[in-house]
């Protein structure tokens, strides 16, 4: 019988707790907070499903276990948009396009009048871009919220009390799990939450640009989240004005109306991530530490919860175990 | 191989630290590029509080020298001041020195450029200043205190290769005895073994391997490069002239019916 305790309640813990309660398992939830909110980064996360335009920057095992991501999370939290992406870049940046095209797949390139159909709003303003059609985004914190609804239906409630070392313990602490994984690293991400119900959007955009590319995406309701910086920064307190004024020109730049804008939230966090920027799992005793998820929580997170309980219930090794 | 401040370097590619898709890959391209300098930039922000340090140990952990840049920085103070927190961070005196003029082309503002070379070299840096291919300014950096120049090939980022030939041709043959290294604009090998070839003596560069798509291979090119640029200014190379001379000699052939 599968009994253990996981120390987190980000989207690492609940998505492994989710994954072994599914498979009938007992888990027991502890996190410094009762509830979700904005201790964890996730909380930040864009909740964008895009494993083939992480595929520009990311490592293969992001782009082909992503894919899992968008099932996963409509089987469990459902609220999962298919609507695709779309990557734009404005006049004297189309080379990135091309660039961009060249180096991911899965890309359709269209032209003004599909973006127009696309995008009624960012008809007018660009003539070419790619499209994703298989790509999906969803609402970060109403799917953490309901994995852990689901989760209490169970019987399970997040404690704050430290846990007693059972027989296993699952550290999903994320970055404050330096303490014992020393080659974790902290990337800085600053990200805005605006209000402008004069643009409406159906799916995430990606703006390229060399030197600030930004993503905005709908939340529903006129809201967007627009981010996100990467910092080389473990600090996660506070917004530079630089970052503020580029991601804030930048928005402007995709549509004139994000300068009417209110802003609702400020968030700064930083991603825990490991050298290759890939997730781990690592049985150290009794405890199993899955991290790293790095900007990829609400992508990687599916894969890292199965190959998780994969190790648990079948001792199955995974190729995220990288050490005993 | 001229020296650099006292230090001989194994190889002539500074490779910059910004920008890579992940630390593992920046780390192996830096292996395969065989580069002897690394460039880093400090932000402030992250400068003062010491949150960078994850980042900062795997930069150490290349085993290379460490060139602190001042990127990003647009006014003296601001230059002088990430100098210090460089210094204090990294344990040395060398600073790449940048003070940015303008938005757009982040061109050097070469006036900012020598009166923050002057502080810091009287503050005990040893000052890598970040310049145009401009003569007198130049002249007066050296007259500042720094015994490096780096001209720009083309504006950073840019990928342009070397936008003035006869300027760096010239800052050469005036400055013989200075170490000399093309920084910024550098998009392709073929630029950089130019850089080379043209008798300089390092080239510094970052986006064209941070940004390729296989940056690891595109290390190792430049490695080739400078390496083949470095032989060739070696080999004293031919000069070029209008008349064709055939490599086969001709005597002996009839060559006048």
């Amino acid at each position: 019988m599968i009994d253990v305790s996981i120390i987190g309640a980000g989207v690492a813990g609940l998505c492994i707790a989710t994954e072994i309660a599914e498979r009938g398992g007992t888990v027991r939830l502890y996190d410094r907070k009762p509830s979700i909110g904005a201790h964890a980064c996730s909380w930040w996360a864009g909740g964008m499903l895009a494993p083939f335009c992480e595929g520009m920057n990311a490592e293969e095992p992001v782009v082909r276990l992503g894919q899992q991501a968008a099932d996963w999370w409509d089987k469990t939290a459902g609220g999962v948009n298919r609507n695709g992406s779309l990557v734009l870049a404005l006049g004297r940046d189309r080379s990135e396009l091309s660039q961009f095209a060249r180096r991911t797949t899965g890309m359709d390139v269209v032209d003004g009048k599909q973006i127009a159909v696309l995008e009624p709003d960012l008809g007018n303003h660009f003539n070419t871009g790619l499209f994703c059609a298989s790509e999906a985004h969803l609402d970060p914190r109403n799917a953490l919220a309901t994995l852990l609804i689901k989760l209490q239906a169970k019987g399970v409630t997040v404690k704050t009390t430290p846990p007693t070392m059972g027989p296993k313990m699952i550290d999903c602490r994320g970055l404050s799990a330096r303490d014992a994984l020393t080659d974790l690293r902290g990337v800085k991400g600053e990200m805005l939450v605006l209000k402008c119900p004069d643009v409406i959007l159906s799916r995430p955009i990606r703006l390229l640009h060399p030197r600030i590319p930004i993503y905005i995406v709908p939340r529903g309701d006129g809201v967007f989240m627009l981010g996100a910086t990467m910092i080389e920064a473990t600090e996660r307190g506070r917004i530079t004005a630089r970052s503020m004024l580029e991601l804030l020109t930048a928005a402007y730049a995709l549509h004139p109306a994000f300068g009417e804008a209110e802003v609702l939230e400020i968030g700064v966090d930083a991603r825990p991530a490991f050298p290759d920027n890939l997730p781990r799992i690592r049985k150290r005793g009794n405890v199993i530490y899955a991290n790293g998820l790095y900007r990829h929580g609400f992508l990687l997170a599916p894969a890292l919860a199965r190959m998780t309980a994969d190790y648990l219930f079948d001792g199955k090794r995974s190729e995220m175990m990288d050490e005993d | 191989m001229k020296q650099f401040y006292g230090v001989t370097l194994k190889t002539p590619l500074m490779l910059g630290t910004a920008q890579y898709p992940s630390p593992a890959i920046l780390a192996d391209a830096f292996k395969t590029s065989c580069a002897s300098v690394a460039t880093v930039s400090l932000r402030r922000e992250s400068g003062r509080d010491k949150s960078g340090q994850g980042f900062w140990s795997i930069i150490r952990n290349l085993d290379v020298h460490i060139l602190p840049n001042t990127a990003g920085c647009y006014t003296v103070k601001e230059a002088v001041t990430t100098a210090h927190m460089a210094r204090e961070i990294f344990d040395t005196k060398w600073i790449k020195l940048e003070v940015i003029g303008h938005t757009d082309t982040l061109q050097p503002n070469v006036f900012g450029l020598v009166e923050a070379a002057k502080i810091l070299t009287q503050d005990g840096f040893e000052v890598f200043p970040y310049t145009t291919e401009d003569l007198v300014v130049a002249d007066k950096l050296l007259d500042a205190g720094c015994q490096v120049l780096m001209p720009w090939g083309a504006p950073i980022g840019s990928g342009q290769g070397l936008n003035n030939l006869q300027g760096l041709r010239s800052l050469r043959a005036h400055f013989p005895d200075i170490p000399l290294v093309v920084d910024a604009g550098i998009g392709l090998p073929s630029h950089a073994a130019h850089a080379m070839e043209l008798g300089y003596d390092a080239v510094l560069l970052n986006t064209a391997v941070a940004k390729a798509g296989n940056p690891v291979e595109m290390a190792h090119a430049m490695a080739l490069a400078v390496e083949a640029g470095q032989a060739a200014a070696i080999a004293d190379p031919m000069e070029p002239r209008d008349m064709a001379a055939p490599s086969t000699p001709v005597i002996g052939k009839a060559f006048l019916t």
